[in-house]
């Protein structure tokens, strides 16, 4: 191969960013390019299950199938971003025997190993679940953190020479001679990563292959070239608990319905969902009955959640699609098996192919599917080595125990930094200097922050998806000026103000559906502690307002060793000589 | 006279004052001292720690009007101008002004009763703000001061960089240089060192240990900073400058580095915020009030009229009688207002809030939009008596003070230690007044 192929590939979620690390570690030349920060579509908004293929044993078994596949293949890959917690379908006695046996046989015929336990069982292994479930079938669902799966999958691609470019958005597709040979993009802050107040511009990118992994967005890159994609977005709420209250994935063990699992993930437990289509992937109503039927609902299974605190809720839209032909009318009925599309074959319009549908669980069989499509226009054959190759953090779990004893580990927060860092803990987490904790809630130390920092530029964001800071009880209330702080050396100060303020802003709109009880007083805590104490809402340094400073007070006349008296730098001798020698270190900076 | 506790709760004799007083913030601290200063027998029952300790410890009257750019120049000026239903129009400008009067005598650490102007004050997170009054600690700081800043952070302290913060503060065209250093505190302090922690060392001027020689920490705290002075007149540092000893720990750095040395204020826990707390307990103390904390207010009797309330005490009803209660515990923070998915409400007395049904209308879209939450609070009448929806007094003996209040917003305006002080004053007056 002279040279080797040039891929644009587009969206920066799980199924873009498995397609890049796969092609790249093909010898592919591959450019990713997403238009917000990675997982910043369907990936960022999930409930972070990873499926043992359970849900779908009964209605949808090709589904389940490969989903108990790719389970295993993560948990071995991807291990410092799976927390095999189990899961269990739980019967309530108003809900089908039939369906109970349905759900058992389904399993065992896909290959999920099951195991059915008595209500006390079930009970010994979640305590709080209700007092009159009858029976539960375990299965081996997991959680699994997406930003940090997608964020390996990037850094993977990297590695292997791949170029990712987020807050870049493909504005059009270069077609020649009915064929896709490029796209135009727009990089918000110009290429790499992101600064802010850094000027953008616009590129034109030559591609030999181009590869439209949008999701529920892939009907607008289609539409840039002419052809339809018929896109089925179907959106679906996500509520987030203060806590941990089960341990366990939980399952409603009855026919597709809204509110019917809860999955445990990092500190918080997460409700969902319901699903219904949406026209525009943007723009649809976020609504509070949605809130109040995943607490009402789940409630039935675990009756806490009643009165328990949420910190705030997200809505994520599926990327789901069938065929023109199938014409479901319910989006609950749409087969969440993924579809590869290729353009030249359905549209005459070659260079390009999207691949729609699927699930998180499956990205990484959905990127070996389409790079070997993409390999096949070239003639390359490239094996596909993703399913053997462990992801950055993951390649030595056991090397986990050492840190844990190296870095002082006995601590809660040192253990959750080598948990969420895995085989990378040793780079990053072996810092000289003092290394505080900066944001409480989750444990996320500074030494992770500036390592996140030195990848992402100074979208606190990005930041805060690699890390978890800000995502805990107080939703940033008292970590985000911190953050601010941690940018700030390498970039400077607007930047640290404008990046402070994005992220506060960002916080605040997922608190939105959770303002009541303790995070209603938590809200107004965080309010009162950026408006009040640090008057951000009226900050000259704004600039809206010329403050005249002589106007207000400058000191009482006779204000003693503390005002005006006092004043003019004393030689007093006791300046210590060795002063300097004594070294007052200055933050490397 | 001591009661028993008894399990059917109300047979027994209550604990009897004048004024009842709940809740132990400022509001509630001062309406005790207004009372007890006005010569009632009155007691305050706090249930949890007061939020002095979330608070920055610097008494803003009023900052800024709604819908208006600047700082405020003048509060007592301002406050024709806010809403009728805001608390200071409630009680008045000369009310507010005697209120502060009372603070002043009261907290003899405090600054900026020489003017009825506001300061501009920096922030640890390298704002300015507009308040009226300020800890002695901070005094040094002013913005409208015109001598050079040189601001000191501490490596492990997350929560001010100085180097940030000067920036920030000369982006808002300060009229004066700043610059910032970081230096690294000196000993040995875990990284994840309290503020208190911090503050007991410089009090005690305790032993560090700094490239093997032990040095008491205020000296080597100063051979730290003075390397990094280029003339400076005056040095800030974060609020960790000592508790019990503040003043001393600031005239010993100040006479080493030969500058006026200050504190920004900080946020929780906030030192200045517990040093308040601390001064006006005292004068509570010297005013021969009595107090107690850490059990709640559970439930009352009476219709129309408050008879007595019940204290929670290991399990127990305790009641406690008085002729007059101030109702002082707070707002959204405190818990002295709280909510569910569908309803806000006032725990105690179950006082009528105003409030929007769609709980989606609490707020606003943007972090700091025109939110209904910060506003939340019961409504009252000219002598501060929580009225319901028909606007009718709730209970003849019964007023409100501070963020337990509603029709204010405190974040926006910078108004709230104003608006406890002010209330808590009128109300504690007024309730004296009725008991004689």
């Amino acid at each position: 191969m002279a040279s080797a192929p040039h891929i644009v590939v587009i969206g920066g979620g799980s199924t873009g960013a498995g397609i890049t690390r796969d092609l790249a570690m093909r010898g592919l030349d591959v450019t990713l390019l997403e238009q917000g920060n990675l997982t910043h579509g369907t990936t960022g908004r999930m409930h972070g299950l990873l499926h043992s293929g359970g849900r779908y044993a009964v209605s949808d078994q090709a589904s389940a199938k490969e989903c108990i596949e790719e389970n295993r293949v993560l948990r071995d890959i991807a291990s410092h971003c799976v927390e095999m917690t189990g899961g269990l379908f739980v019967k309530r006695p108003e809900d089908s025997e039939e369906y109970f046996q349905e759900k058992l046989e389904g399993c065992k015929d896909c290959d999920i190993p099951t195991e059915v336990l008595s209500a006390e069982e079930a009970r010994e292994i979640e305590p709080h679940l209700a007092g009159d479930i009858e029976k539960a079938i375990s299965v081996p669902d997991g959680a699994v953190d997406p930003f940090r799966l997608v964020v390996a999958n990037a850094a993977s691609a990297q590695e292997h020479g791949a170029r990712i470019e987020t807050h870049s958005t493909v504005t059009d597709l270069l077609v020649e001679d009915g064929e896709v040979v490029g796209v135009e993009v727009e990089h918000a802050s110009g290429s790499g990563v992101r600064v802010h107040g850094t000027e953008g511009g616009t590129e034109e990118l030559r591609a030999d292959y181009v590869v439209n992994a949008t999701g529920a967005w892939a009907g607008r890159i289609g539409e840039l070239a002419g052809v339809d994609i018929e896109v089925r977005p179907s959106k679906g709420v996500m509520t987030i608990m203060n806590t941990r209250q089960v341990d366990t994935v939980i399952n409603r063990c009855r026919p597709k319905g809204d509110a019917d699992i809860v999955v445990p993930h990092e500190t918080t437990c997460i409700l969902g969902t319901t699903d219904e289509e949406v026209d525009d992937p943007e723009d649809y109503p976020e609504e509070g009955w949605e809130v109040d039927l995943m607490i009402e609902t789940l409630s039935e299974l675990i009756p806490m959640l009643e009165d328990a605190r949420t910190i705030r809720s997200f809505w994520g839209v599926r990327p789901l699609y069938e065929p023109p032909d199938v014409g479901s009318d319910d989006p609950t009925d749409i087969t969440r098996d993924y579809f590869l599309l290729d353009h030249d074959e359905r549209d005459d319009l070659g260079g390009m192919t999207s691949i729609v549908g699927g699930k998180f669980t499956t990205y990484r069989m959905m990127g070996e599917e389409i790079s070997d499509h993409v390999c096949a226009q070239f003639g390359i054959d490239a094996e596909c080595r993703t399913a053997e190759e462990p992801l950055p953090g993951s390649e030595d779990f056991s090397v986990l125990r050492d840190y844990m004893d190296e870095f002082g580990l006995r601590s809660p927060i040192g253990r959750r930094s080598v948990e969420r860092l895995g085989s990378r803990a040793d780079d990053v987490l072996d810092v000289s200097g003092p290394n505080p904790t900066v944001c409480a809630c989750e444990g996320v130390t500074r030494a992770e922050v500036q390592d996140a920092i030195s990848q992402s530029g100074s979208d606190l964001n990005a930041v805060r998806i690699r890390t978890r800071a800000s995502m805990g009880n107080c939703q940033g209330g008292f970590c985000c000026h911190r953050l601010a702080n941690e940018l700030h050396g390498e970039h400077d100060e607007p930047t640290a103000r404008a990046a402070w303020d994005e992220l506060l802003q960002e916080r605040w709109k997922g608190q939105r559906h959770a303002l009541w009880g303790e995070q209603l007083s938590q809200a107004m805590l965080n309010y009162a502690l950026h408006a009040t104490t640090q008057n951000r809402d009226h900050d000259p340094a704004d600039g809206e307002h010329e403050v005249e400073f002589a106007a207000f007070d400058s000191g009482a006349p006779d204000a003693g060793p503390e005002g005006k008296a006092g004043t003019g730098r004393a030689d007093s001798g006791i300046d210590g000589s060795d002063a300097v020698a004594d070294g007052g270190h200055e933050r490397g900076d | 006279m001591e009661a028993t506790p008894s399990p059917t709760g109300g047979t027994s004799v209550a604990i009897d004052s004048d004024v009842l007083v709940i809740g132990g913030g400022i509001a509630g601290l001062t309406a005790t001292l207004a009372a007890a200063r006005a010569g009632a027998d009155v007691r305050l029952v706090s249930y949890k720690q007061s939020t002095l300790r979330n608070a920055s410890g610097l008494i803003d009257i009023l900052g800024y009007l709604p819908d208006s750019d600047g700082p405020v120049v003048d509060p007592y000026a301002a406050i024709p101008d806010l809403p009728s239903e805001h608390p200071y129009r409630i009680v008045g400008t000369d009310t507010v002004e005697e209120a502060m009067a009372l603070f002043d005598d009261a907290a003899a650490n405090y600054r900026g009763g020489h003017t009825d102007a506001n300061a501009l004050l920096p922030t640890h997170g390298g704002t300015i703000k507009p308040t009226a009054r300020y800890p002695a600690s901070a005094s040094a700081g002013l913005a409208s001061d015109e001598r050079d800043v040189l601001l000191v952070g501490f490596e492990a302290m997350t929560d001010f960089d100085a180097p940030r913060a000067a920036s920030h503060l000369a982006a808002a065209d300060v009229p004066f240089e700043v610059r910032g250093v970081t230096i690294r505190f000196p000993g040995d302090l875990r990284a994840d060192a309290k503020v208190t922690r911090y503050a007991k060392l410089l009090d005690t001027d305790g032993t560090v240990t700094v490239r093997g020689r032990d040095r008491p920490v205020r000296e080597a705290l100063a051979e730290r900073v003075n390397p990094h002075l280029e003339g400076e007149e005056r040095v800030g540092f974060p609020a960790v400058l000592g508790d019990d000893a503040a003043g001393a720990v600031r005239e010993a750095l100040a006479e080493r580095l030969g500058a006026a040395v200050f504190e920004v204020p900080m946020g929780p826990p906030s030192l200045p915020g517990l040093r308040l707390e601390d001064a006006l307990f005292d004068a509570l103390d010297a005013a021969g009030a009595r107090f107690e904390t850490g059990n709640p207010v559970v439930g009352f009797d009476g219709d129309g009229e408050i008879e007595q309330v019940y204290v929670e005490k290991n399990g127990a009803e305790i009641p406690y009688a008085a002729d007059e209660y101030v109702l002082a515990t707070g707002g959204l923070v405190g818990k002295g207002i709280e909510s569910e998915r569908d309803e806000v409400y006032e725990p105690i007395f179950g006082c009528h809030i105003a409030q929007p049904d769609d709980r989606y209308a609490w707020s606003e879209h943007d972090a700091f939009g025109d939110h209904e939450f910060a506003r939340f609070g019961v409504q009252a009448d000219a002598e501060l008596r929580p009225t319901d929806a028909a606007d009718d007094v709730a209970y003849e003996n019964l007023r409100a003070a501070g963020s337990v209040l509603g029709g204010y917003d405190f974040a926006a305006e910078k108004s709230g230690s104003g608006v406890s002080i002010a209330t808590g004053y009128a109300a504690g007056r007024s309730a004296a007044a009725r008991v004689r």
